[in-house]
């Protein structure tokens, strides 16, 4: 029974982390740049939940409504003004590009907020829900609920609306969609965007589960890539799946063999897939 | 490439324009203040703990003067970084610094003591735990701290207490480890020390986690499987934080959470986060002495300086670091080395902040006469429950479940 | 002038370069030891970056995990030392053969599997990540607690046992630098050289050309782990103790990079330049922000220069540099 709870707990952390690299994929699926700045954009939006937390009293759920579209804007202009003019750069300049940008977030907040962990005071944090044998922490469900939601209103709108479409189309062959007059330019700074308010929504859904403090970054940025990588660059069930993947796993090893091992079996796992299937589970070869 | 006049260049020409007048001015030694270099990780990781550790800096700015020492003190950032608190140690040297205090982690003490060995500048560490440090031969390295040796020995002798005291003891433990450096060092301790300490437990499952993990759901659901009475934790600040919550959503209550001499369940952080629950936590460790009227003062000066922060070992052992070099500087008459370092060896101070007889210092430059006291946090603050000469109330135990706080 | 010709340059990089070894042998006699121990930063930030520069700035391999061959060197060469005596330069002897082994294996097991690219450079920050973990648990090098050298004797330098002051690991330094300076030259001059930067250029035409691409890109990732680890050896000598969550960080991988790039990716003499240049920086910063009291701005202020040289001069500075000195007639 304890084994079931684990493999619960893990699958619904697991959706987040889904949510989170989701981003990731999108904006490698499209525009083919590695964002090494993810974790970074995602601890940006964890303050911004916290901010409106402290100045407005809404909890992070809430606070999405101003964090996803902020985050947004920030991925929109960041690729406009900035990231198009690497895409077709060497991999190491897009990195150092990326690297750059995300020592000024963390310095920034280092500035601006401090080195103290935050979180918000949850009046339902320490709530459970009793199913049969199963604990069921109440705001691991609302972050995994919230990830699946925000993961379908994605793929909906790459399915049903015209820009999505449109992105799409860039994707499979960018110089056909320029001849049939897609403005690629402004389709890239949406999709970036849109990857953006992917790791926005997370870091809202994050903030439920863990503090935040401006050192988390990099470990997030890590496991966002360890997740697509499994799932599968540029394949949007493929980042879910990964994500719930890792997030059993790493529950998993960590309660079979040492807890501190975790981190080593996510890392094995993605050394393992690298070599054997580095397009991942549900990656395109 | 041109060149432009630097503030280093002026720092240079500032310091040894100092040098020559503090030669010349050997009469009026005893009263010139003497320089302290403070060096503290003031950003980097650990920048939370440095912070907290530099209200007790500023606090000896303030009192050491009041009290009659003639001081001037130099900041300094260690980063969290091993390499930064090296070259900061050798700026503050340059700098003029007499005497250096610090630094919190012992990576970066052990650069910083190696630098000051070399240099012939004394060194007194505030707060840093590991053992090798003061069995270097080092002549120059005073520390004012328990070992985690001692940390972990002292800190295991007061569970005996804490069961008389209350006249309960729990059959079955479980032991919660951080795998950093003191953690490892303390399980390693523990493991040694309970054959021979009689206590009345035994250790049924031992869990080590990583302390930067964001998330320890499975090691505590892991603990609580053990079903011990007792849960025994080795912590830092946010681990500790995370495990509490965790204990209180997956309903696990132990008779208590007790720490054998580990940072976490004392500072700010920790009850402003956990409130109610945060309430009964225990750790052995050694405090402020609230029979001390220093102390006293010293906790009245922090509180009105530090609104909302609670008054931790972190303040209480950079200020003695402070009021050790302050001490010995004037017992010393002089800020020459030799006579710096023969003073400091010989330092007894019986008026301190801390726990414990005066401040000596063995043969290595260890003060072994650090005892632990027993620190529950009720009503929100960390105090001290024994032993009972130094107890403002008394210890709580077992503790009240989780639905039953107020 | 012969010697100038050798090498390559003009009678006037000849002259900066001599004047520049002159001045780097001469400062220790006349700077203060906090000089010194800073310009011991810069040369080892330049030498790890001119170790890294061989595989990706020569031979094209993005590798965003060089800490692991820095740990094996450290951990290598500091444990034969603690635990059996061994002589720190047998013990750099053997770090320098555990990493090769280490780089050839990933390079091969990679390649083999035609990991390129991203992926590659993913696949390096995973093998040192899990490295990291796997020391944390090592107990013969002391896992989690650290790995001391005891340190003894201070009034004298002792070459031979590596034990001294930082002014002789600065000559020892500097000597390494130097010396791989001369041999990085000498590599891109000869058909290892050639065949390196065909590969990076265009890795499928190298191919057709018939140039053996997997033994070439293997030989880089063993060259580079070797000269990494023989610098990571000297810095466990330097800082005496060693814990795996900073000597594996992936801080320190990303450190090590960021001093070529600035400095000018596959360039001879960018590393150097650009670990000047960074630590100047830093140390700058550091005296700027203490006067502030701000936190992070030393951080804010790094990640802004970055930004700026990546935005402005994505070559590196020293390209721009030594045409601005009129050194240029040289070929690096």
């Amino acid at each position: 029974m304890l084994y079931l709870n684990i493999i619960v707990a893990g699958l619904l952390t697991g959706a987040v982390y889904g949510l989170m690299a989701l981003g990731l994929s999108v904006i490698f699926g499209v525009i083919r740049i590695v964002n090494f700045a993810h974790g970074e954009m995602m601890v940006l939006a964890m303050y911004g939940a916290c901010l409106a937390n402290a100045r407005f009293g809404v909890d992070p759920l809430r606070a999405l409504i101003l964090v996803v579209p902020a985050l947004f804007l920030l991925g929109y202009v960041l690729q406009r003004g900035l990231i198009n003019r690497y895409i077709a750069r060497p991999d190491h300049e897009q990195f150092l590009l990326l690297l750059a940008v995300a020592t000024v977030i963390t310095a920034s907040l280092l500035m601006g907020f401090g080195p103290d962990a935050r979180n918000v005071q949850l009046d339902y944090a320490y709530d459970s829900y009793q199913l049969g044998a199963v604990l069921l922490d109440k705001v691991r469900v609302l972050a995994a609920a919230g990830a699946v939601l925000g993961a379908a209103a994605l793929w909906a709108f790459f399915r049903f609306t015209r820009t999505g479409k449109a992105i799409r189309a860039c994707a499979d062959n960018q110089v056909g969609a320029q001849v049939v007059g897609l403005d690629v330019k402004r389709l890239y700074a949406v999709t970036f965007g849109l990857g953006a308010a992917c790791v926005g929504a997370a870091g809202c859904l994050m903030l439920l589960l863990v503090d935040v403090q401006p050192y988390i970054a990099t470990d997030y940025t890590l496991l966002a890539f360890i997740t697509v990588i499994l799932g599968g660059l540029g394949s949007m069930p493929g980042a879910l799946l990964g994500g719930v993947l890792v997030g059993v796993s790493e529950a998993l090893s960590g309660f079979l063999v040492e807890p501190s091992f975790k981190s080593a079996f996510s890392f094995g796992l993605l050394i393992l897939v690298l070599l054997v299937r580095p397009q991942g589970l549900l990656g395109r070869a | 490439m041109k060149r432009r006049l630097t503030r280093r260049d002026f720092a240079l020409g500032a310091a040894a324009s100092g040098a020559l007048l503090a030669g010349a001015g050997r009469a009026r030694a005893a009263t010139r203040p003497i320089k302290l270099g403070s060096l503290l990780p003031r950003s980097g990781y650990e920048a939370l703990i440095g912070q907290s550790c530099q209200r007790g800096v500023d606090l000896a700015r303030k009192m050491l003067p009041e009290m009659g020492y003639a001081i001037e003190v130099i900041d300094a950032d260690t980063e969290s970084k091993p390499e930064v608190a090296r070259t900061q140690a050798e700026k503050l040297i340059r700098d003029g610094a007499e005497m250096l205090i610090g630094a919190f982690d012992s990576g970066q003490t052990f650069a910083i003591a190696q630098v000051a060995e070399q240099n012939g500048v004394p060194f007194v560490i505030n707060i840093g735990a590991d053992p090798a440090i003061t069995e270097q031969g080092y002549k120059y390295i005073f520390r004012n701290f328990p070992t985690s040796v001692m940390l972990g020995s002292h800190g295991l002798g007061r569970f005996n207490d804490l069961f008389q005291a209350t006249g309960t003891a729990p059959k079955t433990a479980v032991l919660m480890v951080a795998t950093d450096t003191f953690g490892q060092t303390m399980l390693k301790g523990i493991n040694a020390l309970m054959p021979k300490l009689n206590l009345p437990f035994q250790i049924v499952d031992t869990i080590s986690y990583d302390p930067q993990a964001k998330d320890l759901s499975i090691e505590v659901a892991k603990a609580k499987a053990a079903n011990a009475e007792l849960q025994m934790v080795v912590t830092r600040l946010n681990d500790a934080i995370l495990m509490v919550r965790e204990m209180v959503k997956q309903k696990y209550e132990p008779m208590a959470i007790i720490s054998p001499g580990s940072p976490g369940m004392y500072q700010t952080q920790f009850m402003k986060v956990l409130g109610k629950y945060a309430d009964y936590a225990i750790t052995n460790i050694p405090w402020l002495d609230p029979k001390q009227s220093l102390s006293r003062r010293f906790e009245d000066e922090f509180n009105k300086a530090n609104p909302g922060e609670v008054c931790t070992l972190d303040a209480g052992f950079t200020f003695e670091g402070f009021l050790i070099c302050a001490d010995a500087y004037k017992r010393a008459g002089s800020a020459k080395p030799q006579a710096l370092v023969e003073a400091l060896a010989a330092t007894n101070l019986p008026d301190r902040v801390m726990i414990g007889g005066p401040i000596t210092f063995d043969a290595k430059g260890q003060n072994v006469n650090l005892p632990s006291g027993v620190v529950q946090i009720l009503d929100g603050r960390p105090t001290v429950v024994l032993p009972p000469e130094n107890a403002e109330k008394k210890p709580v135990f077992p503790v009240p479940g989780w639905s039953q706080r107020a | 002038m012969r010697a100038a010709r050798a090498l390559d340059l003009s009678p006037r990089a000849a002259a900066a370069l001599g004047l520049f070894v002159a001045v780097m042998l001469l400062l220790p006699l006349v700077a203060n030891a906090y000089v010194v121990s800073v310009l011991v930063v810069v040369l080892f930030s330049a030498y790890f970056g001119q170790s890294w520069n061989v595989m990706t700035g020569f031979a094209g391999q993005l590798s965003l995990g060089h800490a692991l061959y820095v740990g094996l060197g450290a951990y290598t060469s500091a444990a034969l030392f603690v635990h059996l005596g061994l002589s720190p330069w047998l013990g750099m002897v053997a770090g320098m053969a555990v990493a090769t082994l280490a780089g050839s294996a990933i390079a091969a097991l990679s390649f083999r599997f035609r990991v390129g690219g991203v992926y590659f450079a993913l696949l390096t920050i995973a093998f040192a990540e899990f490295t990291r973990i796997l020391f944390d648990h090592f107990g013969w090098v002391g896992a989690t607690e650290g790995l001391f050298l005891p340190v003894a004797n201070l009034s004298h330098d002792d070459p031979l046992r590596l034990r001294g002051s930082s002014v002789m690991f600065y000559y020892l330094l500097l000597a390494l630098s130097l010396a791989a300076l001369a041999l990085s030259h000498a590599l891109l001059n000869r058909r290892v050289g050639y065949y390196w930067q065909a590969i990076r250029e265009d890795e499928e035409a190298a191919r057709a050309l018939g140039i053996d691409v997997f033994r070439y890109k293997i030989a880089a990732m063993a060259l580079s782990a070797a000269m990494t680890a023989l610098g990571g050896a000297l810095l466990a000598f330097y800082d005496n103790n060693l814990y795996p969550d900073t000597v594996f960080a992936m801080g320190r991988s990303i450190e090590i990079i960021i001093a070529p790039i600035i400095g000018g990716l596959g360039t001879l003499f960018g590393p150097i330049v650009g670990a000047f240049l960074l630590t100047g920086l830093g140390e700058t910063m550091t005296n700027l922000s203490t006067h502030f009291e701000i936190n992070g701005l030393k951080q804010w202020f790094y990640g802004a220069a970055l930004l700026a040289i990546v935005a402005l001069q994505p070559s590196g500075l020293w390209p721009w540099l030594r045409r601005a000195l009129g050194l240029a007639e040289g070929r690096r």
